[in-house]
């Protein structure tokens, strides 16, 4: 019964990866990759991992759907369509799963006890977190406790991509569009300057 | 708007239970899942669902964008201050067994203060990402 | 069973494809964000794969049982935080976007190309 579901949830997530790619109205775009984070979160809740079905749903399907509705509000929402032939994106892209579909062969079967990831630090958390930090959720106590440092570090990553939006976005625009090429010619003399830079 | 009446009711309805359950999610991550990171967001989408329904301007006089910003700072602080609290008390950074008596009680207010940081600083800089992009005036041009 | 063993892995590699095929073919900017989250997706769901064990249950410990197989905490902690900061750096680059239509009028690859090169 997993399995079925399991396969029924990969496999959705590929068509709507596959519809994400080829529509080019943005705002469908966009009402999709918030499908595919909840189909995410369906299949996180699958692999046991509930957490991060939890962050999954709230922040994928919620919070960043919010901010891609906010910049369509503001630039144009109907995608171009790709003039020259993809020929060699294609190329890459298939090189570089061709390799990694090979690489798997050399993995571990999925789901198997004994697989060289569940031997080493976790069975100790599994085992010794309930005494050492009295918390029946190890996720939490790995995530507060064992690994408070790498947490601080997320906090801080999230406070400075903060940083970096307000820097962006606080000022107003200087430059109006249209912008033809003598007014920029003119602001490049005038400033002596590159306008970009 | 005034011709939205059943969306604005709806959401003053269901804003009280959003807080309610991001609460819920914030003190009951140690066990079940859940904790700062998934609260902050689910509090923060309180807010954004207001601001939403109720306009830019209503929900900055509710929740000023410069107490949002100092939020996200303070969450930081409150993390980092928590390390430092430890090392005072001659442990080590983030060390919270010797935060009290009781190791176990250490760890449990430890966790706790942390979590704490990690929702306040995640809802601060939701709030405040959803407020730099909702401000934003469409170029008329 | 032996086939379900790798399936997780080529779905993962699949969605990796698509994800990187998006990025570098598209030339909308927002277009390529949603195929950069697509990418990030299919790395989380490589790691969420590796920390199931069949017949575990998430990692909650279960008072006054014994011998119950939980699934492995660990990918559950990385990608937790990962998510989070997916947001916050999205939300960057659809900061840089805003600004890159405000100074051009377009977020398309081609057309922002064209007006430097008019320069």
């Amino acid at each position: 019964m997993d399995a079925v579901v399991d396969i029924t949830v990969l496999a959705l997530l590929g068509v709507t990866a596959v519809a994400l790619l080829r529509i080019r109205n943005l705002v469908a775009v966009v009402m999709l990759s918030g499908i595919y984070s909840l189909l995410c979160a369906a299949l996180y809740t699958m692999l046991d991992a509930v957490d991060v079905a939890f962050t999954e749903a709230a922040v994928g399907a919620g919070i960043s759907t919010v901010l891609m509705l906010g910049t369509l509000s503001l630039v144009k929402r109907e995608e171009k369509k790709p003039a020259h032939r993809p020929i060699l994106p294609l190329f890459v892209v298939l090189v570089t799963g061709g390799v990694l579909i090979y690489g798997t062969s050399e993995m571990p079967p999925f789901g198997q006890a004994d697989n060289p990831a569940h031997l080493h630090v976790a069975p100790r958390y599994v085992e010794e977190s309930g005494h050492e930090i009295g918390m029946p959720n190890i996720v939490t106590s790995v995530l507060g406790s064992y690994r408070g440092y790498d947490t601080m570090g997320e906090t801080t990553v999230i406070f400075t991509a903060l940083v970096g939006v307000l820097l962006l976005l606080s000022t107003g625009p200087r430059n109006r569009r249209p912008w033809s090429a003598e007014e920029r010619k003119a602001d490049h003399d005038r400033a002596g300057t590159d306008p970009h830079g | 708007m005034d011709d939205r009446v059943i969306l604005r009711v709806g959401t003053k309805f269901l804003i009280p239970f959003i807080l309610l359950f991001a609460l819920y999610v914030q003190f009951h991550g140690d066990y079940g899942p859940g904790g700062g990171f998934q609260a902050g967001v689910i509090f923060a989408a309180a807010f954004v669902l207001y601001a939403l329904v109720y306009g830019l301007g209503h929900a900055k006089r509710v929740l000023p964008p410069l107490f949002a910003h100092t939020c996200s700072a303070l969450g930081v602080m409150i993390f980092a201050g928590t390390g430092v609290v430890t090392m005072l008390k001659g442990g080590l950074f983030l060390d919270y067994n010797v935060l009290l008596h009781d190791p176990h009680h250490g760890q449990h207010w430890g966790i706790f203060s942390v979590e704490f940081g990690v929702l306040v600083t995640v809802f601060g800089v939701m709030v405040s990402i959803f407020y730099a992009f909702a401000g934003r005036r469409r170029d008329e041009a | 069973m032996r086939l379900l063993g790798y399936f997780n892995y080529w779905i993962v590699v699949v969605l990796m494809m698509v994800g990187f095929y998006t990025m570098i073919s598209r030339g909308n900017l927002v277009k390529k964000l949603v195929g950069l989250s697509v990418f990030q997706t299919s790395v989380m769901i490589l790691y969420i794969s590796l920390g199931k064990i069949f017949g575990g249950t998430a990692p909650i410990l279960l008072e006054g049982q014994e011998h119950v197989i939980y699934t492995n905490p660990i990918p559950s902690v990385l990608i937790l935080t990962a998510i989070v900061v997916g947001v916050a750096t999205l939300a960057v680059g659809l900061a840089l976007v805003v600004r890159i239509n405000e100074a051009y009028g377009t977020i398309e690859e081609d057309e922002i190309h064209q007006q430097d090169d008019v320069m």
